[in-house]
């Protein structure tokens, strides 16, 4: 470990600036991806296992898109949007049926469909990896260069889109009446059945939701990196650290913990380049330890 | 009293039973029996995720080289069975498959086309086994270096990191002078080939330019999809000059992404894993003038037969070799010459004709384009080695420099006498 590296880092406006550009960008990304984590478990009470083969989806859908249009923006849009058709079909066919199941069967299920779909995208658009997206000729500019810090556009474009997600999905959950609902059925889905309003609509648009930001990731990403499958392994296991250190069912949660992550890696490099990975799972253990709930979750969660 | 029908049904059935067993042996026997007699050659490779384009182009040698084999008539009428099977790039898997092959489906032999990781424990599963195995993926020296690591059943087709290491190193050497790179980073996957790699390029560029100055290294995991932790440090530290064993859909994602932030308009990218069509036609805007070794490229070495070895390929697969897929077509070349001199599956008896061999080979640049197999360490010598600099399109490549195969090997001593593997 290199403490005099980092610090030397901190007070160097070059490196402060680059590193904390790459922080936001690893950070943001991870947060639309982990979001729906969340809110899929915030309101349904499920831990979608899946997520990650839904992110993959995200990156083969928006390649295919791509590949007929050659149009950037409806690649990302149209790929995340199927992920979220899909996402509606695989709730109704088969996550509703497991609400109220033992964890196992849920684990089991989801696994099921992260390996058949593993398979399936290798059927379909075989088993050689696709190049990516590439970046639209817009953002294919010499980097921006701040105090020496040096930063492409592009991942600044990365970072506006997640954060306008973010908006938006903050702006649904508080301010409309489907986020009142959403809220509504996480508290107490009998009351609100008892009231007359059909849950299923609900969870079925919660789910949908989730499936699209996790395509809206998948998609994002391969404008930059190879796409294959099973790639949504990793991303999986990082958004489950971001929703337990955030906390279960927090979106805010989510969105501070994903920062952390998003910084530790980028500023863990220079100091412990061998350990960024560890790093993450450090800070997930002493959240566990130090506030079981996560940073903005409920204490009975 | 009741008629007793001649034909009842019971013998219609029995009859008919024991007609159509007859018929459907008398087809099938000797499609069996052939089949029992097939040479079964076991497979394990990568047929998927990000490195799939190993295990399909090997796959697409081997079959190419065996169709044409059986055509022929095959070893008086044995035809060649090759069985593969994708590890999914797991070590455990692979052995388990290897065991798989060698105690359920009885291979005569393993061509083990695995990654470094994988192959080290094939190596364990044919050293216990005594199956005779030809390596034809891994590049990791240690695989044949090591002399406790050796098997007599094992052999390797495969380039191996010290050969390139010397052969990159010396092209880098000049290009140090030419162009005066005193500052180098690395990024090499984090495993045994990348950790190989990189050591053994600096210990040869040391010989050849002392002097230079290692600012850091990167370890990105393999298969790692996002470079920016690394790209960053590289940003950051400004070297002259990268070395880069990653490979794959991995080389194609950290240079797409280090191209953003134009890392390689100040740096010089040495990637020696870059010159497969595959990778190259896959980066999206391919930089001008990064270097490579010529991993397979129809235009290196420049003859008639590498010509045509790709032109088959290509004309069969709709895809150019790879340099995976060179190092099966001589393996399975040298098994199926081992095959004829030996006229058998006796594995000591195919390991005895394919050791110290030489062979002509499209990839061959000993005396009359030959390769050999060398004798102590069982491993490959005088295949084609050459660096160069990328273009954006076909050829790929332009201004190839080969390496020199008496400056490989008289330093390869040096670093075996150094690991005191001699």
């Amino acid at each position: 470990m290199d403490i005099f590296a980092l610090f030397d880092c901190i007070i160097s406006p070059a490196c402060l600036i680059s590193q904390a550009a790459g922080g936001l960008k690893i950070g943001m990304l991870l947060f639309l991806v982990a979001s729906g984590l969340t809110l899929v478990f915030g309101v349904l009470g499920v831990i979608n296992f899946a997520h990650g083969a839904l992110y993959m989806l995200g990156a083969y859908f928006s390649w295919q898109v791509m590949s007929v249009t050659g149009h950037f923006g409806l690649s990302v849009i149209l790929g995340a949007l199927g992920v979220g058709i899909f996402g509606l079909l695989f709730e109704r066919a088969l996550i509703s049926r497991v609400y109220n199941a033992d964890l196992l069967v849920q684990i089991l299920l989801c696994y099921s469909i992260v390996l058949i779909l593993d398979d399936l995208v290798m059927i379909i658009w075989g088993d050689e990896f696709l190049s990516s997206l590439g970046i639209p000729e817009v953002f294919q500019v010499p980097p921006l260069i701040i105090f020496d810090a040096i930063i492409p556009p592009f991942h600044l474009a990365i970072i506006t889109i997640s954060f306008i997600v973010c908006i938006i999905l903050w702006f649904i959950m508080t301010k409309t009446k489907f986020g009142k609902l959403v809220r509504a059925t996480a508290n107490n889905p009998k009351m609100l059945e008892a009231l007359g309003v059909n849950t299923n609509i609900i969870k079925a648009g919660v789910f949908m939701l989730g499936s699209f930001l996790a395509g809206l990731g998948g998609a994002l990403a391969a404008s930059l990196s190879s796409v294959v499958s099973g790639m949504g392994n990793s991303i999986l296991i990082e958004s489950f650290i971001v929703t337990v250190i955030g906390g279960m069912g927090s979106i805010s949660g989510a969105f501070l913990a994903s920062l952390i992550i998003g910084m530790a890696r980028s500023f863990g490099a220079v100091a412990m380049p061998l350990f960024t990975d560890g790093l993450m799972f450090l800070i997930m253990v002493l959240v566990l330890i130090l506030r079981p709930q996560g940073l903005m979750g409920n204490k009975k969660q | 009293m009741k008629k007793i029908n001649k034909y009842s049904r019971r013998k219609i059935l029995k009859t008919g039973t024991a007609a159509a067993s007859a018929l459907t042996l008398s087809v099938s026997f000797p499609t069996i029996l052939k089949a029992e007699n097939n040479i079964k050659i076991g497979v394990p490779t990568i047929l998927s995720g990000r490195v799939a384009q190993l295990g399909i182009s090997v796959s697409n040698a081997l079959n190419m080289a065996v169709d044409n084999f059986n055509k022929s008539g095959g070893l008086d009428g044995r035809n060649i069975e090759l069985i593969i099977r994708d590890s999914r790039a797991k070590p455990d898997e692979a052995a388990r498959v290897c065991r798989d092959f060698i105690n359920s489906e009885k291979v005569d032999a393993i061509i083990n086309a695995e990654a470094s990781g994988a192959s080290f424990a094939v190596q364990e599963v044919i050293r216990e086994s005594g199956t005779l195995c030809l390596h034809t993926v891994s590049e990791t020296s240690r695989l044949t270096a090591d002399p406790s690591i050796r098997a007599w059943n094992a052999f390797r087709f495969s380039r191996q990191g010290i050969h390139d290491a010397v052969g990159s190193a010396r092209y880098a050497a000049k290009i140090i002078k030419e162009k005066v790179l005193k500052k180098w980073m690395s990024v090499n996957p984090d495993y045994a080939y990348g950790r190989d790699s990189d050591d053994t390029f600096f210990w040869a560029l040391e010989k050849f330019s002392p002097g230079f100055e290692i600012l850091g290294k990167g370890w990105p995991k393999i298969f790692q999809p996002d470079y920016t932790e690394v790209i960053t440090q590289i940003a950051r530290e400004k070297p002259d000059a990268i070395y880069s064993s990653l490979w794959g859909g991995d080389l194609v994602s950290f240079i797409d992404q280090a191209s953003l932030y134009g890392i390689f308009n100040n740096t010089q990218l040495f990637a020696i894993n870059l010159a497969d069509y595959t990778t190259m036609s896959a980066v999206k805007n391919l930089p001008k003038g990064l270097h490579s070794a010529t991993r397979y490229v129809a235009a290196w070495p420049n003859t008639q037969d590498n010509r045509d070895y790709d032109n088959s390929y290509t004309n069969l697969y709709g895809d150019h070799p790879t340099n995976w897929s060179w190092e099966a077509a001589v393996g399975i070349d040298y098994l199926i010459s081992a095959l004829k001199e030996t006229g058998g599956t006796d594995n000591k008896k195919l390991a005895e004709a394919m050791k110290g061999k030489t062979r002509k080979s499209f990839m061959g640049v000993g005396d009359g384009n030959t390769v050999s197999i060398r004798d102590k360490d069982q491993t490959i010598i005088d295949y084609s080695i050459g660096w160069g600099t990328t273009i954006a399109n076909d050829p790929y490549m332009t201004n190839i420099q080969a390496a020199d195969w008496n400056t490989i090997e008289e330093l390869e001593k040096k670093w075996l006498a150094d690991k005191d593997w001699l």
